[in-house]
Parts: structure tokens; C-alpha cells; sequence
């Protein structure tokens, strides 16, 4: 059979750019693909089983062999056999998974946090330094990330395949995925909750890079603003500053050092405050009121966009003192260097 | 065929004829169709329309696949693609999968198999009817007048706030349709219960009653969640009254909650049935009671109630607290035991058995090999960490269509060939129908295997376009759907050929023992002449031999 060269070459391409299995490239993927393995084993080993007890009866027992068949009623010690043995492999199964599940959903305390925020049918990252991508993500290896994900309007679903992580990003509540990226290289982005005209559209590319070109890119491509500037100047322009001021006869309470705290709130329950009670608070304050103030704040719902909330809940983290509060009351001033905290703080 | 590899017995064609009198001449006319009260035409009439439903729905597949033929989107436009694929799911599960073999089948054999007349409630049986056709003739409404691109799932808040396409035209249908699947399921329920035959106790019966009941359970129970969750979505998008809506208060998740309540037990709605089914043919055509018969009655008990507790599965990436995630992922893995029993009692049915292969045997190993598959990825999927590579992507899709249409389709049409002669007292041709068998079981393993694959690369599903390495893959499922679809079209030609030229069948061509076999084929209008007294156990193949060599030397 002759075949033509051309068409030859064409098919060899095409198979050679085919993937057949994804790219390990976190520290999760060898996990990941151990548990696969396991589990695609035991489906092989079920399946010949059951397959070859088919085909052996069907031989052996077959009517031009055995013309009249043998009535059994059934077999006790069988049964408890073949729901025993299955029921112990599935349970390894739950444990193994498990332990994966929770491995991939608790982030290490020393992760660098990236927000991203997903829209019809974009996804957009915030990187705390006031990087912006579009559709992108750049991370450095060899470092645990964490991404803080929210939803700008309908469930979409943040999947990086070659990093074996994935999550909903969902309207009205912070999600968060971690991963540490080994190998240097571009990785795809899927958004795998379907979410409208364009789903298929709203990907990107992950690339992962040395720490050192990492630390370049940061540079190159600040806006000149990080997320904690951009939300103290949203802070002084929407007057936070006037309740929470830090004064003694303030109106609303300090906000200094009050990331990861746990505070008391007056219907007497204690809350942690973390990304997600901070972004609460904001949109539905008279659910969370601290304790011995009044509830006099107003709702911000919808008056923020996501992007908002994100500079907020950040410069709140990051805000260790009231000194900088008190000087943007007068002056309202805040393109200068915002209040870093250096190290991280733990919730 | 040589006489010792079939156990079908047909009566002498050149002198057989069919009955003077069953229930299809027993009536004339369109109206005594569309008036009757009888639970087997109403069976046929489900039957014809099930079967244009799935083939609207098997059209929107091979549109979907033809797209996928090519990973740039060039056959039709985002738009067009997101309707197709909701079209098919809800085509597919509310119009077909779920009234599949209850509504037809189920319906046909329940009364006769516990020996009544009829069901419990004739009128509420044709109004279940009713309600499917106008339930689907909403759904073609909504498709005929732009479509709607929902997905299957209706999920929120992209059903009530972003899409202006005829969901609620689509959801009346959806709320509709679930109706026709509680009215199937009530009758089901109290038949089984109140109109069993003198003798005919709970263990006897055959365990194609047991499936149904199950089945019916979760149809009655399950069904009203689905349609109170469908009320909330229109509430929703027409008033805005926000239980869904982050911005009132509402939370998305519940949707989410409430769907997967209903939509989980409707999996079992949908497979239960299809195991009775087998159940029935592998034990006739090894000539041998099933194995372990309480075990697998019971097994579809089991899977019913802890059916019941697993819904949350499907969110383990939607940020369910994690030790919930922990309960429902041991509670899925426990509800894998009692499929895993079924299979290994139907394989040893066939050991000391007398084995036959005609068609519907055919596509009962064929049931059982893909479903064995079907499940053991369910539990890839049931296993947390697993789940989060896995979700959302084709590996899902190639999952529950393992389940679905390898399992239940198969089933279903095992069921179908199984009792042809039964149903029209005519045979299918042999061996065209196991040559369909063998094209649909080639067919759907080239068309789902490599979607586990490139499910495992990290393809999501519902993708109108896609990275070009996965191509590869793509075209052989694509391939492969080409030869499903030939798999499909065979029965539907032969078997319509054979309602006027098949052989005549008789009363009971595979020498069975259910009630069902012992009457004429096709059955009178009441069923049985007198009420049948039932003294012996289900698949009691020595009694049938006994009964046979009496009724030769009485003749004789």
C-alpha cells in the first residue's frame, strides 16, 4: 500500500503532538497520579476478573457442554467474599483519597497569595504587588501559591490539569486552591464550570518560572500601585476612615492587626478573621458586628466591585497600625509607599 | 444454528398462528389507542414515543461529536453548541433514560409478573402518558422556538440571572415530565404492594419487580424535590426573590444541593430498573435461578435508600466543608458494595448454568461489562482527592454514559428484545439483531474509552473548542460514535420489519418461568383468563419442566 508522503508526514505530526498523559508539574501531581494508578489498576483487575469468570463460564457452562443446568440456591461465604473484599478496596480508596483531598485543599501558612477574580469569560489575577494578568498567571517554582478566587457573576471553575488542581469559583464567597509548581514551562487554565456563551473560551496559561526571572517579571509589570495602595485609597475615598479610625471615641473598631485575630462579636459568637469574614463584614456588616459597638454601618453591597473588595480586604491585612488611617483622614494622600507588613501573618 | 445451541423454541411455523384475540385487535381505532386503560398499550404507546425522543436526543450527540471532530469551533457556533449538549442531556434523562425501561417495559410486565389485570390505577397510568408527551412537547417548544443553554443541570445563578434563552419554558417541561415519573412510580408502588397474585409472597417475585420497586421508591420520593427546586429557579429568574442569590442573602450553593438531592437518587431511577431487566435474561438463558436471589432483591433496596445520602458528591470542589466531603465520600464508597454484589451474583448465575447466547443475552454481558466499568471509575470519582482532577471534565462524561448508556441503554435494549415475542407475538431476526449487539458494544467502547483519557489530560466538558494535542483522541470518539449510532438505527428497522414478517413466536419462546410467559403472546386485554395461583419460587426452571411434560402428555 503506498501512502503519500506528505499525508505520512502530516499523521506522524499529528500523533506525536497528541498527549496521551498530563504533564507532572506540581508537587501534588506525583500524588495524584499514585492514587490513578492504584485506582486504575484495581478497575483492570476488576474488570478481567469479571470478564474472564464470564468467559470461562460461558465455555465451560455453555449449553452444547452442560445441557441441563445444575440449580443452586446461592452461596453464603461467596457473597460475604465478593461484598467484603470490595467493600475493604473502596474503603482504601476513601482513605487514600481522602488524605489527597485534604492535602491538595489546606494550603502550607507560608503561601504567597494571588486573588483572582473570574468573569463571563475572563479570569483576571490580582497579585498582591498590583500585577495584573488577563487570561494569565505567573508563578515562580518551587514556592506554595495560594489563589483566593471569587466570582464576579456566575460558578466557573479554576483547573490547572498539569498541577492535578482545580476549584470552583463561586459568586459571593472566597474559594482557595494551592499548589507549588515544580517545572519551569506554560501550562493550560480551563474554566470547567460551564458558564455561558464563551466557556470554552475563558482559558489562559499558567507559567510557572525560576524564582529569579519570577522576581523580574514582578518588577517589569507593576502597575505602580500594589493591591494594598489601590485599597487605602478606596478606604479614605469611601470614609472608612471616619468610624474606623483607631481614635478611643471612634464609631466603628480599629481595624489595626485585626486580620487573623479571633473576635468576639455581640450576638457572643467568635469568629476568625480571614479573607472571607473581612469581605462579609464590608457587604453585610449588620450580621457582623463587633462586640460593644453599634450597628450603625451601612451595607456596601454592590457598591464595591470584586476587584474593590480585594484591594480592601488586602490593605486590611496588611494594616498594622493606625498611623497611616489617622494621617489620610487630613490628607487623603496614599501614592506613597503603603503600610507593608514584612512578614506574613499567620491566620 | 444447530438445535443444541439455542434454547429457542418456536412453535411449527407452516400451522402457527397468531392468537385471534390479544390486546392489540382487542380495540380498533386511533381513539381506544389514545383512551385506553390498559397498562400494555399504554406501554407501547410510551415505547414509540420514547423511541423518537431518543433519537431527537442521539441526533444532538452526533452534532456534538461532529464539532468535536476538529478542535477549532467551525461547525457551529458557541451558542448552537451549548444548546446542542443541553438538548441531549435533558432530552436524554428526563425524556428517555429515566421513563426508559419503567415506563415501557416496567409498565408492560409489573401487572402481569405479580399476576393482575392491570395496574393499581389504569387512569393515572394513561395520564402519566399524557404528562410525558406534553412534558416533551414543551421541550421541543423551547428547542423550536431558539433552544436553551442551561445545561442539564439548570445551574445557578447562570439559569436565573444571565441566560435569556427559554428556560422556563424548558424547566415547565423538566417539572412536568417529573409528574409522569411519580404517577409511574405510585402505580408501581401500590400494585406491587396490594395486587400481588393467592401465592405470589415478596420472595417470589420475579427481582425485575424488586428493581421497579426500588426504582419506584426513589421516582416518588426523590421527584418532588427536583420539581420544588425547578419552582424555585423560575421564582427566581421571574421574581428575583433571591434563595439563590448571593447579592439577597440567598446562597448558590443550595441550588446545588437541592438539584443533586433529586438528580443523584434519578441515577439509580434510571439503573435500577435496567438491572432487573438483566437480572431476567441471565438467569433465562442459563437455564438457572439467579444467584444469591434475597441478596440482589435486597442489594436494589440498599442502593435506593443509601442512594438517598450521596448527593454531595457531586460538589466536592464547590467548597463544602471538608468533613462533609469526608462523609459523602464514605457513604458513595458504600454505595458501590451493593452494585459490586450484583455482578459478581449475575456471573456466578451463569456458572453450572446451561448457556444460550441469543440477542438479549447478547447485550446482557455486554451490560455488565461496561457497567462494571462504569462503576469502578464512579468510585475514581468517589475518592476525594481523585475527584478534583477529575471533575468537570470528560472523564465524567465518559463515566456516566458508561453507566447510563453502556448499562441502562444495553439494558434497555436487552429488555426489548427479550420480550419482542412477548409483546407483538413476533420474533426479530437473530441474527441481525446480534450483529447490532456486537456493533453497539464496539461502538460505544470507541467512543467512550478515549474520553476517560483525555478526561485524565484535563479536557473539561461542555468545551465548544479545545487544545489541539487532545484531537487525537477526539476523532477516535467521534469514530466511534459513527458506529453507536449504525447500532442503534439496526433495531429500530429490523424490529419495526419484524411486527409483520417475523416468526411467530408462541407463548413462551425461551421457555422462561415468569407469570408472563405462561400466557398467550400477544397477551389478552385482562392478562390472564382466571387469577393466577402462584405455588412455586421465581426462575423455578424444574417446575417449568415439569409443567411442559405434563402438558405434552395431556396433549399427547
Amino acid at each position: 500500500m503506498h501512502i503519500s508522503p506528505v499525508l505520512w508526514q502530516f499523521l506522524v505530526k499529528w500523533l506525536n503532538a497528541s498527549a496521551l498523559f498530563p504533564r507532572e508539574a506540581s508537587t501534588i501531581a506525583p500524588y495524584m497520579d499514585a492514587l490513578y494508578f492504584f485506582l486504575l489498576a484495581m478497575t483492570v483487575v476488576g474488570m478481567a476478573l469479571v470478564g474472564a469468570l464470564i468467559l470461562g463460564f460461558s465455555i465451560r457452562y455453555r449449553k452444547a457442554r452442560n445441557p441441563v443446568a445444575t440449580q443452586v440456591e446461592g452461596s453464603t461465604l461467596l457473597e460475604a467474599t465478593w461484598t467484603i473484599i470490595p467493600l475493604a478496596l473502596f474503603l482504601v480508596c476513601f482513605v487514600w483519597g481522602a488524605l489527597l483531598y485534604f492535602r491538595i485543599y489546606n494550603p502550607p501558612t507560608n503561601a504567597m497569595n494571588i486573588y483572582i477574580v473570574g468573569k463571563q469569560w475572563m479570569w483576571k489575577a490580582e497579585h498582591p504587588g498590583g500585577q495584573h494578568e488577563i487570561n494569565a498567571l505567573h508563578v515562580p517554582i518551587g514556592r506554595p501559591v495560594q489563589l483566593t478566587m471569587i466570582s464576579q457573576d456566575v460558578f466557573h471553575s479554576y483547573s490547572i490539569p498539569d498541577f492535578r488542581v482545580k476549584r470552583e469559583v463561586i459568586p459571593g464567597r472566597y474559594t482557595t486552591v494551592w499548589f507549588q509548581a515544580t517545572d519551569v514551562g506554560t501550562y493550560h487554565l480551563f474554566c470547567t464550570q460551564y458558564c455561558g456563551t464563551a466557556h470554552s473560551a475563558m482559558i489562559g496559561e499558567i507559567t510557572a518560572m525560576t524564582p529569579d526571572d519570577y522576581d523580574k517579571w514582578t518588577r517589569d509589570s507593576t502597575s505602580g500601585m500594589s493591591l494594598a495602595q489601590n485599597g487605602e485609597r478606596l478606604f479614605a475615598s469611601m470614609g472608612c476612615n471616619a468610624c474606623h479610625s483607631g481614635n478611643a471615641a471612634a464609631r466603628g473598631p480599629s481595624l489595626a492587626g485585626v486580620y487573623g485575630s479571633k473576635l468576639q462579636l455581640n450576638d457572643g459568637s467568635q469568629v476568625q478573621v480571614t479573607d472571607a469574614y473581612l469581605r462579609d463584614a464590608i457587604l453585610n456588616p449588620s450580621q457582623h458586628i463587633t462586640a460593644g459597638y453599634a450597628p450603625i454601618m451601612p451595607t456596601y453591597q454592590g457598591q464595591i466591585s470584586e476587584d474593590g473588595l480585594i484591594d480592601l480586604v488586602e490593605y486590611i491585612k496588611n494594616m498594622q497600625t493606625n498611623y497611616r488611617v489617622q494621617q489620610t483622614l487630613t490628607t487623603a494622600q496614599s501614592n506613597q509607599a503603603a503600610p507593608v507588613t514584612p512578614e506574613m501573618v499567620k491566620p | 444454528m444447530s438445535e443444541s445451541n439455542t434454547i429457542l423454541k418456536l412453535p411449527d411455523q407452516r400451522t402457527a398462528t397468531m392468537p385471534k384475540r390479544h390486546y392489540i385487535n382487542n380495540e380498533d381505532g386511533l381513539l381506544s389507542w389514545l383512551l385506553t386503560g390498559d397498562h400494555k398499550r399504554i406501554a407501547m404507546l410510551y415505547l414509540m414515543s420514547i423511541t423518537v425522543f431518543f433519537f431527537i436526543g442521539g441526533a444532538f450527540a452526533g452534532l456534538i461529536r461532529l464539532e468535536l471532530l476538529t478542535p477549532q469551533p467551525d461547525l457551529v457556533s458557541s451558542d448552537t453548541y451549548n444548546k446542542l449538549f443541553t438538548m441531549h442531556g435533558i432530552i436524554m434523562v428526563f425524556l428517555f433514560l429515566v421513563p426508559s425501561v419503567p415506563a415501557t417495559i416496567g409498565n408492560f410486565l409489573i401487572p402481569i409478573m405479580v399476576g393482575a389485570k392491570d395496574l393499581a390505577f389504569p387512569k393515572i397510568n394513561l395520564l402519566s402518558w399524557y404528562l410525558y408527551v406534553i412534558a416533551g412537547i414543551t421541550i421541543l417548544t423551547a428547542l423550536v422556538l431558539g433552544g436553551v443553554d442551561t445545561g442539564w443541570t439548570f445551574t445557578t445563578p447562570l439559569s436565573t440571572h444571565y441566560l435569556n434563552t427559554h428556560v422556563l419554558t424548558t424547566a415547565v417541561g423538566v417539572f412536568i415530565a417529573g409528574f409522569s415519573s411519580i404517577f409511574t412510580g405510585l402505580n408501581f408502588i401500590v400494585t406491587i404492594h396490594r395486587m400481588r397474585a393467592p401465592g405470589m409472597t415478596w420472595f417470589r417475585m420475579p427481582l425485575f419487580c424488586w428493581a421497579h420497586y426500588a426504582a419506584s421508591i426513589l421516582m416518588v420520593l426523590g421527584t418532588p424535590v427536583l420539581a420544588i427546586t425547578l419552582v424555585l429557579v423560575a421564582l427566581e429568574r421571574v421574581f428575583g426573590i433571591g434563595v439563590f442569590d448571593p447579592t439577597k442573602g440567598g446562597d448558590p450553593i443550595l441550588f446545588q444541593h437541592l438539584f443533586w438531592f433529586y438528580s443523584h437518587p434519578a441515577v439509580y431511577i434510571m439503573i435500577l430498573p435496567g438491572m432487573g431487566v438483566i437480572s431476567e435474561v441471565i438467569s433465562t438463558f442459563s437455564r438457572k435461578r439467579v444467584f444469591g436471589y434475597t441478596a440482589v432483591a435486597f442489594s436494589s433496596v440498599a442502593i435506593a435508600l443509601f442512594g438517598f445520602f450521596v448527593w454531595a458528591h457531586h460538589m466536592f470542589i464547590m467548597g463544602v466543608s471538608n468533613y462533609s466531603a469526608l462523609v459523602f465520600s464514605l457513604l458513595t464508597m458504600l454505595v458501590a458494595v451493593p452494585s459490586a454484589i450484583k455482578i459478581f451474583n449475575w456471573t456466578f448465575t451463569l456458572q453450572k448454568g446451561s448457556i444460550t447466547f441469543e440477542t438479549p443475552m447478547l447485550y446482557a454481558f455486554g451490560f455488565m461489562g461496561l457497567f462494571t466499568i462504569g462503576g469502578l471509575t464512579g468510585v475514581f470519582l468517589g475518592a476525594l482527592g481523585m475527584d478534583i482532577q477529575l471533575t468537570e471534565t470528560y472523564f465524567i462524561v465518559a463515566h456516566f454514559h458508561f453507566v447510563m448508556v453502556g448499562g441502562m441503554l444495553m439494558a434497555f435494549l436487552a429488555g426489548v428484545h427479550f420480550w419482542w415475542p412477548k409483546m407483538t407475538g413476533r420474533m426479530y431476526p437473530e441474527s441481525l439483531s446480534k450483529l447490532a449487539a456486537v456493533t453497539t458494544f464496539i461502538g460505544f467502547n470507541l467512543t467512550f474509552l478515549p474520553q476517560f483519557i483525555v478526561g485524565y489530560l484535563g479536557m473539561p466538558r461542555r468545551y465548544h473548542s479545545y487544545p489541539a494535542e487532545y484531537q487525537v483522541l477526539n476523532v477516535l470518539s467521534t469514530a466511534g460514535a459513527t458506529v453507536l449510532g449504525v447500532g442503534y438505527m439496526l433495531p429500530v428497522l429490523y424490529l419495526a420489519w419484524s411486527l409483520k414478517y417475523g416468526a411467530i413466536a408462541g407463548n413462551n419462546p425461551w421457555q422462561a418461568t415468569g407469570l408472563e410467559w405462561q400466557i398467550q403472546s400477544p397477551p389478552l386485554t385482562p392478562n390472564f383468563i382466571e387469577t393466577p395461583i402462584v405455588d412455586y419460587e421465581a426462575y423455578d426452571y424444574e417446575w417449568l419442566a415439569r409443567k411442559t411434560e405434563q402438558e405434552v402428555t395431556t396433549v399427547g
